[in-house]
């Protein structure tokens, strides 16, 4: 598969949020206002890039020379968690600008799950570094569109007064989801 | 023994390059917070409601020390909670001037011309961005979608025949109403000025009188009547300086339209008229 084939179809045909199912915390958790929902997606595109570079090499460099690979989900969860810590600490003195858009969202993505599955697919699928940062990078970009999509409709939705008060908030967020998702399976097919 | 050795050996030696790495990281990047900051944020509730107006707690603390924020502006915590801020800063804690919301409309369904159907979503701030602005005549009045009434967090506004009233009773003054109106009809007042202008539409007389039956015609009859001069005309619309005005409600007695809310304890004296009704009901 080229690398733009993996870009696209990491965004849309297997959307990390509506086809995979992994990040649901945040896209139901952060998605009630588009500033915010913003924030979040740049951040999760941030880590999610740097922890697929540091989890590939750790894997390729560490785990399998050693015949220890059924090690790989606590080596990645340390390696995520030890370097989300170790960007914010570095943004907060090197950049104070993006630290301030960032850092509330940054402790809240070491344990996003969309980032360890990220890393996990990587592995899994055997992906080169470049092909491991490509995919990092395209669906952490779908992330960006789906909780961006959904912040706008939930912010439309809240308007409406005529919805019975019963499923205001989480419930139509969660048929809210439901509905994108099936409309996401559209793409499939659009890569073979 | 090395099934065991090994893993233990990787997965400690992560632990340990990683740990220095964040310890060194710490040091090297460690970047000097004022220490009253911290303690700030320590005294604060940490619920992170943004209600301070500034991103979460820690936001408030930092704009406590640089001198952007007041110390009485945390809600939650309150006065007890000003009063430590005030301390860590140094300063008194001056009591703020409590606020009211004031609905500055009087354009009911029976006073306000309708001059469109809208259909859309109940809710201003969706029909504000509708050509035509809404199903009322006036441009600058209250819709009555209640916008308000949502955001309220103390049920204190309620829509009356088509028009946002304020229960002074139960407002605390947090300004959420007013942040939200899309047509900024809602302002803060100081919860001692009674006597107020129930209308926000600049335009000259002829044009609100078309519009509104309660509207501000700025005849000025206010202005002249007012012994202290606390009314002056911005365009063609009267506007009461709560700080000159005494609350004495002579130019309520003089307007022609009636567009002066008095919200002075009923007299007997002008029960008919429909400022008082409104009061009378707000005060239910």
């Amino acid at each position: 598969m080229s690398l733009l084939a993996l870009f696209i179809s990491s965004i849309f045909v297997n959307n990390i949020l509506l086809a995979r199912f992994l990040g649901c915390c945040p896209f139901l958790g952060v998605s009630s206002q588009l500033e915010t929902a913003k924030g979040m997606g740049v951040a999760v595109i941030f880590v999610t890039t740097f922890a697929a570079i540091m989890t590939w090499l750790a894997y390729t460099f560490i785990l399998v020379p050693l015949g220890l690979e059924y090690l790989y989900t606590l080596a990645f969860i340390l390696i995520i968690a030890a370097l989300v810590q170790f960007v914010e600490i570095v943004l907060k003195k090197v950049m104070p600008g993006l630290y301030k858009s960032l850092g509330i969202f940054l402790p809240l993505i070491t344990t996003n799950c969309a980032v360890l599955g990220v890393a996990v697919i990587n592995m899994n699928e055997k992906y080169s570094l470049v092909a491991s940062i490509v995919n990092a990078i395209g669906s952490s970009a779908g992330f960006l569109v789906a909780i961006v999509l959904m912040a706008g409709i939930r912010e439309k939705i809240e308007m409406n007064a005529e919805m019975p008060r019963c499923v205001r908030g989480l419930p139509i967020a969660l048929v809210t989801a439901g509905l994108m998702s099936i409309a996401f399976m559209g793409f499939n097919g659009l890569i073979k | 023994m090395n099934g065991i050795l090994y893993p233990a050996l990787v997965m400690g030696g992560l632990g340990v390059v990683f740990g220095s790495l964040l310890a060194f990281a710490s040091k090297k990047f460690f970047v000097a917070v004022d220490p009253r900051q911290s303690e700030i944020r320590a005294i604060l509730p940490g619920a992170n409601c943004g209600g301070c107006g500034f991103p979460g707690c820690d936001g408030f603390a930092e704009a406590c020390v640089a001198g952007t924020a007041k110390p009485t502006a945390c809600a939650a915590g309150g006065p007890d909670v000003a009063a430590k801020i005030a301390e860590i800063l140094g300063v008194t804690a001056e009591s703020s001037e409590p606020m009211t919301a004031f609905v500055r409309c009087q354009g009911s369904k029976d006073k306000m011309v309708k001059d469109c159907v809208y259909m859309g979503f109940d809710d201003c701030r969706s029909a504000s961005v509708v050509p035509g602005r809404g199903p009322g005549g006036c441009a600058y009045g209250c819709m009555g979608f209640g916008t308000c009434v949502k955001v309220c967090s103390f049920g204190a506004i309620r829509i009356i025949n088509g028009l946002a009233v304020v229960d002074s009773e139960k407002c605390v003054g947090c300004g959420a109403c007013a942040a939200e109106c899309p047509r900024g009809v809602i302002t803060l007042i100081p919860k001692k000025s009674k006597i107020q202008v129930a209308c926000a539409n600049p335009l000259k007389g002829p044009l609100v009188k078309s519009v509104c039956s309660a509207g501000c015609i700025g005849c000025t009859l206010c202005v002249k009547a007012c012994p202290k001069e606390a009314i002056e005309m911005k365009g063609s619309l009267a506007v009461i300086d709560p700080a000159k005005c005494v609350n004495c409600g002579l130019c309520a007695a003089k307007c022609p339209v009636k567009a002066i809310r008095d919200a002075r304890p009923p007299r007997p004296a002008p029960k008919p008229q429909p400022a008082a009704d409104t009061a009378a009901e707000a005060a239910k």
